[in-house]
């Protein structure tokens, strides 16, 4: 029937291909074979199946035989056909094996050297399948790691620290949605885009900072930023698309620098700049500029541009406040938060002094805020009322998110400026 | 093609102003041009308004006996009190007709695949 690349003996080891160079290969892959695959066969279950099959198939034959030429048309190509096996073997499924005929009536000829096939890229419609708004943000989280990201169930599981059944669940449940509801799998057309593209992004964004809060988990930051520049490839003309990279990429460049030694957070004015990396910078600036030019602000465009402003400054004294406070005022017309107008308060202290910053944030209502109290007692002990300032620190402190910044707001929080 | 309900809950007792005349004639006329587009559109099967729960009778079967109560079946606060039963051809398409029903009646819609003839 077909040569069926798999079909060794022993395999000899090649150097440089051992398990985790081929995990790590597929993981870079695999969203773009998942992807095309769920095209081809409409079941996303079928397309994860048949990846792992390949992956299999890959650990006995790559060390033999050395990387294919185009590993991931390789992937797609022989996922594609161990999914057509398997269909064929199990006869329960001979229905959904004649909807994929029909779905792709151009599949691949197995007999062909196939792994100069190009792949088409579907992951954009994977994406938007995935970050549905009619799946739960948490399963929207979970299905784009897994599918997309390539990361194992465990892997995802361990970065929402749940245990590997309850999450392996949570995908089930979604996938089950998107099969009996029939999310579709297509990317939406323009006048959906705006409400569709916010949850993607959203998701995006929430990879990354579950990345930040977890230092044991920095693998989800880069994660986050791959995500963004496959989004920002499929999709140039998005300008909050490249807000989002340009966000990502600025925040990572200081990600080395934001904790002290003892696991606690280092506010930006105290960080060592020396240590911020410049070509991350530099990329970031680059799509800011690029933002500025199109006039399309968003939320995540000028969230982008104030870290960028914060990134020309040598040191904290040469930051362009008014121009950081300016973007704040724009961001807060976009995304009207009390966390927005909370930072914003602090950038409007470094222009017109601690007591107008003060009086801004006292208006708010964040009182279950950790950062509200860590805010007002820095405020406060500029402006001397050391006792308050105690208190507030005190008030942080029980609702730090970390025993380490708990720690450090409790010996009465940051060094003075 | 696929089969969805559309579903509107009532919330007993749920405190809200009586709709004047107006506003229920100008509903009227929204759920009619509703119901006139689906059926154009080839994605009607049925729809109905029900009565209240107050008027609902339960049936079941007990040790092998056929026993009838007054019902509701669930006493719950919250009531199915009309649906549509369409046709789409994926989640959006349905979730773009039960955006149109929810604002001709005013209330949330819940919107639920029927299983098809395979069970799938």
């Amino acid at each position: 029937m077909r040569p069926a690349p798999d079909r060794v003996n022993e395999p000899d080891a090649a150097p440089g291909l051992d398990e985790a160079e081929i995990g790590r290969i597929f993981r870079e892959e695999s969203g773009r074979s998942v992807a095309a695959l769920v095209r081809a066969f409409g079941d996303i279950d079928v397309a994860e199946d048949a990846v792992q099959d390949a992956f299999a198939v890959a650990l006995r034959t790559w060390p033999r035989d050395g990387l294919p030429p185009n590993p991931g048309g390789w992937i797609t190509t022989t996922a594609r056909n161990r999914a057509i096996d398997r269909l064929r073997r199990e006869s329960r499924r001979r229905e959904l094996l004649g909807e994929a005929a029909v779905l792709s009536p151009a599949h691949v000829d197995p007999g062909l050297p196939e792994e100069v096939a190009p792949v088409p890229d579907d992951r954009l419609r994977l994406i938007f399948t995935c970050c549905h708004p009619a799946l739960a943000p948490d399963a929207q989280v979970a299905l784009t790691l897994r599918l997309l990201g390539g990361l194992s169930t465990k892997e995802v599981a361990r970065s929402f620290l749940v245990t590997e059944p309850a999450m392996s669940q949570r995908l089930a449940r979604a996938k089950r949605k998107v099969k009996a509801a029939r999310i579709p799998y297509r990317v939406p057309e323009d006048h959906e885009l705006p409400d569709r593209l916010r949850p993607v992004l959203a998701v995006v964004y929430l990879v990354y900072n579950a990345g930040l809060a977890s230092p044991t988990e920095p693998s989800l930051c880069l994660e986050a930023i791959r995500l963004a520049r496959i989004l920002a490839t499929l999709m140039p003309d998005e300008p909050e698309v490249a807000g989002l990279l340009a966000l990502l990429l600025l925040t990572e460049s200081r990600r080395a620098s934001r904790l002290r030694p003892d696991g606690s957070l280092m506010l930006l004015g105290e960080q060592d700049r020396g240590r911020w990396d410049r070509a991350l910078i530099e990329e970031g600036q680059t799509i800011v500029r690029r933002c500025l030019r199109r006039n399309q602000p968003g939320a995540y465009q000028l969230q982008a541009a104030i870290n960028a402003v914060h990134a020309d400054a040598a040191t904290v004294e040469q930051t362009d406040w008014p121009q950081i406070v300016a973007l704040y005022d724009q961001l807060l017309t976009v995304a009207p938060t009390p966390v927005v107008a909370l930072n914003r308060a602090v950038a409007i202290g470094e222009v017109r002094g601690a007591a107008a910053a003060l009086a801004l944030v006292d208006e708010l209502d964040l009182d279950n805020y950790y950062s509200f109290h860590a805010t007002r007692a820095d405020l406060l002990r500029r402006l001397g009322r050391n006792a308050d300032a105690a208190a507030s620190y005190e008030r942080a402190a029980a609702m730090a998110p970390t025993e380490a910044e708990r720690d450090f707001l409790s010996r009465g929080g940051r060094g003075s400026r | 093609m696929p089969q969805y309900l559309l579903s509107l809950h009532t919330v007993e007792g749920e405190a809200r102003e009586p709709m004047t005349e107006e506003e229920m004639k100008q509903s009227w006329a929204q759920i009619s041009a509703l119901n006139d587009e689906l059926k154009s559109a080839g994605a009607w099967l049925f729809a109905g308004a029900l009565h209240g729960p107050e008027t609902a009778t339960v049936v079941r079967v007990s040790a092998g006996e056929v026993l009838t109560t007054d019902g509701p079946f669930a006493e719950a606060k919250e009531h199915l009190g009309g649906f549509y039963a369409i046709e789409a051809e994926d989640l959006d398409a349905a979730l773009a007709w039960a955006a149109k029903a929810t604002a001709a009646v005013g209330k949330p819609i819940e919107v639920r695949p029927f299983r098809d003839a395979s069970g799938a």
